[in-house]
């Protein structure tokens, strides 16, 4: 008897196996199995520098300091190589690990992190946005560690504003994040000669630019650059745009979910941003937002409305000189608001090398960390007491703005809601983009505030 | 992948082993009961690994696209078909479905057509026919998401080709995959029912990689066609052209079947080329409905609406392969008989 269902057994595993050989003589299967071979090759490969896939966790050192970014442009990656420098020199006795996902303004990164978060796999530390994305994503499904102690330890509570504090704050007082860095999404970047040679100021309100762009499309230079070939950007200038008809209050009101998204001011907006997609460029569809820069910098476009990292863009990557080559305004109607896309850190629960990413944080939001950092970046420092020195003019005018203006959070960078809300908006100024239906676009945001942010 | 790999009709194939093999000879010593069960004991664990993997995660993601769960935090409490009824009404949704629908039509159709005429004149043993037929089978080696990568370049408006086309003198320069228009067709509620051009790029990207496989198909069954045919139909007066018009072609349709049940089911579901080569694209002229399941998924945490897609494209995909699959068996049953 035993012997007969050891003989089972074993035609049981004999048959199995040959179950595996007939999918292998099946051409069909075999010519589609070349790809997932391919793959597990992959995974066998040792762990060194070229092999860290941040999409991959198995590929990451268990006591390495993972520090997962969307920090792969040229003046942001240099900035944070010189925090890892920083970093390295003050604890040479930790392994540091640079997981950057490139593309869409972490709209790529973020897909990435929400599948290693559900996957119980948390890097030792991510850039979030504060904000929305941070509160309702990762706080509220408890995966964050409050950083309370680390800002009583620092001294910190003092050295950022109230207002930015506040977006990474919870309503019972806990502090989730690490701010590094500000940077303002409402500006219009300008070529100072393509003003300067048709006579032009660059536009402070939305008639002045309408007024410009006609002289300038006139002078036969493209009024408004716009690279929509990743569609946030459109959803960056259009929330631009909204922040002008609508004015810092009821800006703030729509995100809450407390306004009417088919009020007259929204329905402004989009009728608004309908006349300035009037005046870009033909090939909007195949640039992305260094490609619309770099028609402003050559002169082929007058402006582009971008966040200041474009700044950086300018003058680090292009070495533009600040003033006399390119020039910025707020964006028209929103002088003196100032919309914050601010780059945070934090402490996620069950981080792999928790005492080394606390380290990490604590160079983060130092005062040497922000100043060697945000130069490169082109954004401005987090902390009210670092030197406004080591900024160039943008910086520096900037900085002064921050400590002046109103300050409301981004859409398009996750701040003022959360991703449901800011995906779905997404979608809406896309199929603006091809149907120019106002009234289909504030319906589809007012049943997206009705569905995700009241 | 190996669930979805159709069983191959291979010539001469009558009954399996195990079914030709002696049921009760004496030589036999397994007892009687456990022979009854063998049969079920050894499709226990294919069974079992079926029904989770497969059938419980599709009840699973049936459960999930009428649940609540619309935040990164779950909550699968019922909702309704909320999100259903909503895709049927979404711009992005619809387009997606569309370009999803006429890459299908145009990717099948260029393998088939592509294939066809390399099995031909492969067939007619060139010289160097080996490596011309392993040269035009090594594409298929290649993962969508190089051939995405690699065709994102030669397609790049403003490099690749162009410069090429550029230099030959041409006007105006494709835009290729980055183009945003679209061929006229008619409104249809609130998308355009017609061919977006920058899909046409993806195609060709597509094609250049499954086109080898619809030849290899194609070029078995021309090697089955035996010459007494073509002999038989040279004597009665056919010239080349209506020899393969009206002898070969006609049984070469099990290939046809095959190659469009094959790579229908992979075009329905395409992903990893156009994420890597396009993306979703301006006014989502390139999107298809498995791009934006992944990103109502993990980009927006719409667990919900990313599992009603799903949903939808399974059935997308048993709607169009249903027929395929009886027309398949059907003209099996004609060869046998």
């Amino acid at each position: 008897m035993r012997k007969s269902l050891l003989a089972l057994f074993g035609v049981l595993v004999l048959l199995m196996a040959a179950c595996a050989d007939d999918t292998a003589e099946d051409p069909i299967a075999d010519l589609e199995d070349e790809d997932a071979d391919e793959v597990v090759e992959d995974d066998d490969d040792e762990v060194d520098e070229d092999a860290i896939d941040p999409e991959d966790p198995d590929t990451i050192p268990d006591d390495a300091v993972e520090i997962f970014s969307w920090w792969t442009g040229a003046g942001e990656e240099a900035g944070l190589l010189a925090l890892i420098d920083i970093f390295e020199e003050r604890h040479p006795e930790y392994e540091v690990v640079n997981s950057a996902v490139a593309g869409g303004a972490g709209t790529d990164a973020q897909a990435v992190l929400t599948s290693r978060m559900q996957a119980g796999d948390p890097p030792g530390t991510f850039q979030i946005h504060a904000g929305r994305a941070l509160l309702d994503q990762w706080v509220a499904a408890d995966a964050m560690e409050p950083l309370n102690f680390l800002y009583d330890e620092e001294d910190w509570w003092d050295v950022f504003p109230e207002t930015l504090l506040e977006l990474t704050t919870d309503e019972e007082g806990n502090i989730y994040s690490v701010p590094v860095n500000v940077h303002r999404s409402n500006v219009v970047f300008t070529n100072v000669a393509a003003f300067e040679d048709n006579g032009l100021e660059p536009p402070e309100t939305f008639e002045d630019f309408v007024a410009v762009a006609d002289e300038l499309e006139a002078a036969g230079v493209t009024p408004l650059a716009l690279g929509d070939n990743e569609s946030w950007t459109l959803l960056h200038t259009w929330e631009t745009v909204l922040l002008g008809a609508t004015g810092p209050d009821l800006y703030r009101d729509l995100f809450a979910g407390d306004a009417d998204w088919e009020s007259p001011e929204v329905v402004e907006s989009f009728e608004r941003l309908d006349t300035m997609l009037g005046y870009i460029n033909d090939d909007h569809a195949a640039r992305n937002w260094q490609d619309a820069a770099q028609l402003v910098a050559e002169g082929d476009a007058a402006m582009n409305i971008m966040g200041d990292w474009a700044a950086g863009y300018f003058a680090t990557d292009l070495e533009l000189e600040p003033e006399v080559e390119f020039g910025w305004v707020p964006t028209p109607d929103t002088g003196g608001h100032f919309i914050t896309v601010v780059d945070t850190f934090g402490l996620p629960e069950g981080a792999p090398n928790r005492e080394g990413t606390i380290d990490w944080l604590r160079v983060l939001g130092s005062v040497e960390g922000q100043e060697v950092f945000n130069p490169l970046k082109g954004s401005i420092a987090a902390r009210t007491d670092a030197d406004v020195g080591v900024f160039n003019e943008y910086g520096q005018s900037t900085f002064e703005d921050f400590q002046d203006d109103v300050l409301v959070p981004s859409l398009a960078h996750n701040s003022a809601a959360p991703p449901n809300f800011t995906e779905e908006s997404m979608t809406v100024v896309v199929e603006f983009m091809s149907r120019r239906d106002v009234d289909a676009a504030v319906g589809a945001l007012q049943q997206a505030s009705e569905d995700y942010l009241q | 992948m190996s669930v979805e790999a159709m069983p191959q009709p291979i010539e001469g194939y009558e009954e399996s082993a195990l079914e030709r093999a002696p049921v009760g000879r004496k030589r036999h010593r397994i007892p009687r009961g456990v022979e009854r069960a063998m049969p079920l004991l050894l499709l226990l664990p294919s069974v079992i690994a079926i029904g989770v993997f497969v059938y419980g995660f599709i009840a699973w993601t049936g459960w999930v696209s009428v649940s609540n769960w619309t935040t990164f935090v779950q909550d699968m409490s019922f909702r309704g078909f909320t999100e259903y009824t909503r895709l049927l009404s979404d711009f992005r949704f619809l387009s997606g479905l569309r370009n999803v629908i006429v890459f299908t039509i145009l990717f099948v159709g260029m393998c088939a057509l592509v294939g066809l005429l390399l099995a031909i004149l492969l067939d007619r043993q060139p010289w160097g026919q080996p490596i011309w037929r392993n040269l035009f089978l090594f594409p298929l080696a290649i993962s969508f998401v190089v051939t995405g990568v690699v065709w994102q370049w030669l397609l790049n408006p403003s490099a690749g080709v162009n410069i090429l086309l550029d230099q030959l003198g041409v006007e105006s320069l494709p835009m290729w995959y980055v183009s945003t228009e679209i061929i006229p067709g008619w409104q249809w509620g609130q998308i355009e029912v017609a061919i977006p051009i920058a899909l046409v790029a993806v195609v060709l990207a597509a094609g250049w990689q499954m086109s080898g496989f619809a030849m290899a198909i194609y070029l078995a069954g021309l090697q089955g066609v035996s010459e007494d045919l073509r002999e038989a139909a040279r004597v009665d007066g056919a010239t080349e052209l209506e020899i393969y018009r009206r002898v070969i072609l006609p049984l070469l349709r099990p290939m046809t079947i095959t190659i469009v049940i094959v790579l229908g089911h992979i075009s329905l579901k395409t992903f990893d080329l156009i994420f890597v080569m396009t993306g979703s694209g301006t006014g989502y002229v390139t999107d298809v409905p498995a791009v934006y399941m992944y990103e109502a998924t993990f980009r927006a945490n719409q667990f919900a609406r990313g599992a009603a897609i799903s949903v939808v494209l399974l059935v997308l995909v048993i709607a169009l392969m249903a027929p395929a699959v009886w027309a398949r068996n059907k003209s099996e049953e004609g060869a046998r008989e």
